[in-house]
């Protein structure tokens, strides 16, 4: 059987476990109470004087805390959760990470509330490959009671997942190199940017090619370029994240700039604009050319912000 | 309060403090959320913060800016990227739809590498304040 076979297998096994109860009457460790509410806020910085005083009410936020079951776990948690998360963490999904939380407050929870709750597994997804792995999602839907009467309803999302293997940094990919351009990569292999030039009617072009698109010219020199720029255009790449192509400060897969410089001499090339923020990157921003070294076999011009 | 008034922004410095004692006080235990070794063998590269103190955190921005007679019915928000401690989240909103004396407000909090938290929020305002 293959893999993907047993993951499907798996994926029909946990749908089945849509609507099956994951907690049934399960109490609130401890009652409603200040102190707990006063920790809250100090944690969170809450200043709301709501929260304090003889008629205070809890924040409405802590309604899932009240569910908790820390550090000695719950009461009343169900066989099917227990062996909802058991399939899943036999199968490689033992990292688990909250993705979604919905929560309807219906009244206001007072000190003294003693909470009783009932959860039901809403959802189970099918397979699905996020940035941290591969996994499932798990929905739960929890009823929150007082002496029987509903003051809350919070559904919250896990994702359940097996982490995506971290290898070594994903390296850039490759310039291809070819009879028309390789006189470019062999200038910045010297750390020397050159533009081509028609030696017909003198017109500077990039990037690289076999003839003059101004007057169809086949032979041509080369000019060095001074490396002053700024930024004709821009775009910020989110998505998907492709770490190759993000610098190590910004996170393994975070946002980056990539620009249309518009060279001192007139070309454009696109390259990234680096050591500023990509959402700093603006039009007509002042750049200036660097060599970077990606790794022992690549090094690209890129462009620098400069103050100017 | 009318439909597309802006919220001033608010920064909130995530410090590993503010990390751990929201987990702690939210009662949430998971290792992730208070332990760096383990949060780096299972794949984070430090602790990052847990669902419970965003969203609390969302419901304090908001009744922050209502004042306390605000009463939030309904917090619902979905995570992207982690806070980690050294980050900087910065919470901005706008009032989305306004019915009677009730807002819905919509919240996002941003990082450094990118977005942490979207959300709405659905808000009560005494009859008085409401029509401020």
């Amino acid at each position: 059987m293959s893999d993907e076979q047993a993951h499907d297998e798996l994926g029909e096994r946990l749908k089945e476990f849509a609507g099956r109860p994951a907690a049934v009457a399960g109490r609130g460790k401890d009652p409603v109470n200040a102190p707990m509410i006063r920790h809250w806020c100090e944690a969170l910085g809450d200043t709301n004087p709501a929260y304090t005083g003889p008629d205070a009410v809890a924040p409405p936020t802590m309604l899932q805390a009240w569910t908790m079951g820390g550090l000695t776990g719950h009461q009343g948690r169900t066989g099917a959760y227990d062996e909802l998360l058991g399939l899943l963490d036999a199968s490689g999904c033992t990292s688990v990470v909250a993705t979604d939380c919905e929560q309807e407050y219906l009244r206001p929870l007072r000190p003294g509330d003693e909470v009783v709750f009932d959860t039901v597994i809403e959802e189970v997804s099918a397979r699905k490959t996020t940035r941290l792995g591969t996994g499932y999602f798990v929905t739960t839907r929890t009823e929150v009671r007082v002496d029987g009467e509903p003051v809350g309803i919070h559904r919250f999302r896990i994702l359940k997942y097996a982490p995506a293997p971290r290898g070594p940094r994903t390296p850039r990919p490759r310039p291809v190199v070819n009879r028309d351009n390789a006189g470019f990569w062999q200038g910045v292999a010297e750390h020397r940017l050159l533009i081509q030039r028609c030696t017909a009617c003198g017109t500077l072009r990039h990037p690289w090619l076999p003839g003059c698109n101004a007057c169809g010219g086949p032979d041509w020199d080369t000019v060095e370029a001074s490396g002053e720029g700024t930024v004709h255009s821009y775009v910020v790449m989110h998505h998907p994240p492709f770490p190759a192509f993000t610098a190590p400060e910004e996170g393994a897969a975070g946002p980056y700039a990539v620009g249309l410089i518009e060279l001192a001499e007139g070309v454009r090339m696109v390259s990234n604009v680096v050591g500023v923020p990509y959402d700093k990157v603006r039009i007509g921003l002042p750049v200036r050319l660097v060599f970077r070294r990606y790794d022992e076999d690549l090094t690209l011009p890129v462009f620098e912000a400069v103050d100017r | 309060m009318r439909a597309g008034e802006p919220l001033p922004p608010l920064e909130i410095p995530v410090t590993r403090t503010l990390i751990v004692a929201g987990a702690i006080a939210s009662r949430d235990y998971q290792d992730v959320h208070h332990d760096a070794e383990l949060a780096r063998q299972k794949g984070a590269p430090d602790i990052f913060m847990n669902i419970l103190t965003t969203n609390g955190l969302v419901g304090r921005y908001v009744t922050d800016h209502f004042g306390p007679a605000a009463v939030l019915r309904k917090v619902a928000i979905r995570l992207g990227t982690p806070n980690h401690p050294g980050d900087t989240m910065v919470l901005t909103g706008s009032v989305e739809e306004v019915d009677g004396d009730t807002a819905v407000v919509r919240v996002v909090g941003a990082n450094k590498t990118g977005t942490h938290v979207t959300g709405t929020v659905t808000v009560t305002l005494p009859a008085g304040e409401a029509a401020r």
